[in-house]
């Protein structure tokens, strides 16, 4: 019981500081400090959090490359509004929609986890990246010819066109200019909690008897299934885990806009949730949680440098990218958190000195 | 040599104080008493000639505004990459800075997702060119300055009915763009109605708008003798070009996205001979408002303005005239001003650029007849 490993130690830290930020943000934001920008960037930055996590699970921790993960995203967003559209027509409590939204976000976009991870799981390295970039422009296909219209008589759901609606009918999913008139409900806390139990659900997986098998595979699928790990049971896991977790991380960013395209959920949307997990550290949830809030906030931030900001940004990106790998930064680095460190185990070390004196 | 030294002290000190009043008074003229714009727009990215077009536009309204020196405007344009994401992130810069009236956002996605934060927050918003029904409805504060998609789509059935452009009508449109698919819809709707006869409807899509063989082959082979082309006039470019190339010439149509192709670099102008298309704006035109206007866009910009620049410089001059007569001053909260925009916009006859008369309903839409345009000897003529 005394003896805590040194990865739970620090995975308790982590959830600990992120506990700690968002109590001093949320209070931040009571007491009126923070600017509407970083108010606005709240609920994105908890949904991309997400997104790095669970792309993280995929590339970090199984070792092999997604580049679709925002068709994942985008499958969580669409569902999720069409369930909290139908949800709505039952009760009129916001948490209860919002709540019954994320979770058929996630199950719907799990399931499209499975259905990509059943015939590409014979797939591995380059070959699986290509096949999961391949389904975010099918699920973006599709979205843009999907139309679904909800009015007295149920649902309507058609691939060509718009329908003809009763009196009081309305779009809920209208092809390429998606959903439009979404209500807000997602809040800076829903968007916490959802992140937490996200990590809490990774933690656990990764430090349990899957997670070392996992892992295992990761390092060498061989020998791995030489010892009798089931590689397709595995796989389809992460996958379907993974894809749960960003289609919640969807439903909670479409719901935090009042409008939302299956353009938004390109190619490029994937490449940067990428981003934030290889700048992030791969398999370090720590790392990612870092990258995408910062990722998310930089570009505002730039907004000084109006046409050149996204110059800036590359530079910067590049700059982080060449210093975290740089063993005289990270040796400075790790010099400075081992200061710290010593100066709290010195306090720490005192106060026992003088409990025991 | 004492006395000189007072004279320059008090020379000195008196420039002191003349400067800090001069300050003063600088202050009060620009941040003070002058009411605060702001809008969203593409101004980096795919879409950044449309959100630089109304940026354009809107900054030559103030400034002419501002010289008349009765009511004083402060705009400030800040970039949202055509993301809906981004530009409520640019609205909260927007309104960290104090805006006191938005002009919305430039293009319809945007659009939608910052005219939920002004409905939120009651801040008066008037779009200059984003024309999606969805942006107005079930909104009191907020405003569109262009045609909204259905009206442009019925509006050119009508024309093409109206006029027996032609009997059998070929339709290309874009079905990931929101404009392109909305006046389609609409097209179609009024289409069935006066049976009009739609012989071939092909598609393209952003990442396909290079090659258009496919689709003319389609309108060529099925006969048609009338290509209605609801899209940007990038694409339209094209098409007209490949048209020409494979010796398929019948009418083209468009509407206000087109306007803007005589002006594309690079493009020859003999291609859009007979070009016809439904527009409010034409930098042609022979009055003194639009002569004026592009004279000014030419000589700060270099280049001649577009409808957005039209609808964004309508948008300012219309912010004006309503200010004018509620009384608006800066020193109102902004929902204040919205509560007093609303009734003046409802109420008030606009001229502009875009159109004589226009008129808003309580739903937003403005009112405001299309002008039909073709293109003769590389310039617009008015149709009737």
């Amino acid at each position: 019981m005394k003896t805590i490993n040194k990865t739970s130690k620090r995975n308790f830290v982590t959830i600990g500081g992120l506990i700690l930020v968002y109590l001093v943000v949320a209070a931040l934001k009571e007491g009126g400090i923070t600017s509407n920008l970083i108010n606005g960037q709240l609920v994105p930055i908890c949904a991309y959090m997400i997104m790095a996590i669970s792309l993280n699970l995929v590339v970090g921790i199984l070792g092999e490359l997604s580049l679709g993960h925002a068709g994942f995203m985008s499958v969580g967003a669409f569902g999720g509004v069409l369930a909290g559209t139908l949800v709505r027509q039952v009760t009129d409590s916001n948490l209860i929609c919002l709540l019954a939204a994320v979770i058929s976000g996630g199950v719907l976009a799990a399931l499209a986890g499975l259905l990509i991870g059943i015939p590409v799981l014979r797939l591995n390295g380059d070959y699986l990246a290509i096949v999961t970039l391949a389904f975010g422009q099918i699920i973006k296909s599709i979205v843009n010819i999907l139309y679904i219209g909800l009015d007295s008589e149920g649902l309507h759901v058609s691939v060509i066109n718009k329908m003809n609606l009763a009196e009081g009918g309305k779009m809920i999913i209208s092809g390429a200019m998606g959903c439009s008139g979404i209500r807000k409900l997602s809040t800076f806390t829903f968007g916490f909690v959802l992140l937490l139990l996200c990590l809490i659900v990774t933690f656990n997986l990764i430090q349990s008897r899957t997670g070392r098998a996992i892992m295992a595979l990761r390092d060498n699928r061989i020998a791995a299934e030489s010892v009798g790990i089931n590689v397709t049971k595995y796989k389809l896991l992460v996958f379907s885990v993974s894809a749960a977790m960003a289609g919640m991380a969807g439903t909670l960013f479409a719901h935090n806009f009042s409008t939302v395209s299956p353009a938004k959920f390109d190619f490029n949307t994937s490449i940067l949730i990428l981003v934030f997990v290889v700048l992030g550290g791969l398999g370090s949830m720590r790392g990612s949680l870092i990258a995408a809030a910062l990722l998310t906030l930089l570009p505002e931030l730039l907004r000084e440098f109006s046409d050149y900001r996204m110059l800036v940004y590359a530079i910067v990106l590049i700059l982080v990218m060449l210093g975290t790998n740089s063993p005289k930064v990270r040796d400075f680095i790790g010099k400075l958190f081992g200061r710290i460190k010593s100066i709290f185990l010195r306090k720490r070390t005192a106060k026992e000195g003088n409990a025991n004196g | 040599m004492k006395k000189m030294k007072k004279v320059v002290c008090f020379g000195l000190i008196s420039a002191m104080m003349l400067s800090a009043f001069a300050g003063c008074g600088k202050k009060d003229s620009t941040s003070q008493e002058a009411i605060k714009i702001g809008g969203t727009g593409p101004l980096t990215g795919g879409a950044a000639i449309y959100g630089n077009a109304a940026k354009r536009g809107a900054e030559i309204a103030v400034e002419e505004i501002n010289a008349l020196g009765d009511i004083q405007f402060e705009l400030r344009y800040e970039d949202d990459i055509n993301d809906p994401e981004k530009a409520v992130n640019a609205y909260n810069v927007l309104k960290d800075w104090g805006v006191q009236i938005s002009l919305g956002s430039v293009t319809t996605q945007p659009c939608v997702a910052t005219s939920t934060e002004t409905f939120a927050d009651r801040i008066f918003a008037l779009t200059p060119s984003a024309s999606a029904t969805d942006i107005t409805a079930d909104k009191d504060n907020m405003f569109q300055m262009c045609f909204s998609d259905p009206n442009q789509g019925s509006a050119s059935a009508q024309y093409i009915s109206d006029k027996k452009l032609g009997t059998k009508i070929a339709i290309i449109y874009q079905n990931d763009s929101v404009y392109s698919t909305g006046i389609y819809d609409t097209f179609m709707n009024k289409a069935k109605e006066l049976g009009i006869n739609v012989v071939s409807t092909t598609t393209f899509t952003d990442d396909s708008k290079t090659d258009f063989s496919v689709q003319l082959n389609d309108a060529k082979n099925a006969g048609a003798d009338l290509v209605f082309l609801p899209m940007y006039y990038e694409a339209a470019a094209l098409i007209l070009a490949q048209a020409k190339s494979m010796g398929y010439a019948p009418k083209f149509f468009g509407v206000d996205g087109m306007d803007g192709i005589l002006t594309l670099e690079g493009f020859d102008t003999s291609l859009a001979e007979g070009v016809m298309l439904l527009t409010p704006f034409s930098a042609d035109a022979s009055d003194e408002k639009t002569v004026n206007f592009v004279k000014k866009y030419n000589e700060k910009f270099g280049e001649t303005p577009n409808q957005f620049a039209a609808d964004a410089y309508d948008c300012v001059y219309a912010i004006y005239q309503a200010c004018k007569d509620g009384k608006v001053t800066a020193s109102m909260s902004a929902e204040d001003i919205c509560g007093i925009m609303i009734e003046q916009f409802t109420s008030m006859k606009f001229d502009g650029l875009t159109g004589d008369g226009m008129t808003w309903g309580t739903n937003g839409e403005v009112t405001k007849s299309p002008k039909g345009m073709v293109i003769e000897n590389g310039v617009y003529v008015g149709l009737d």
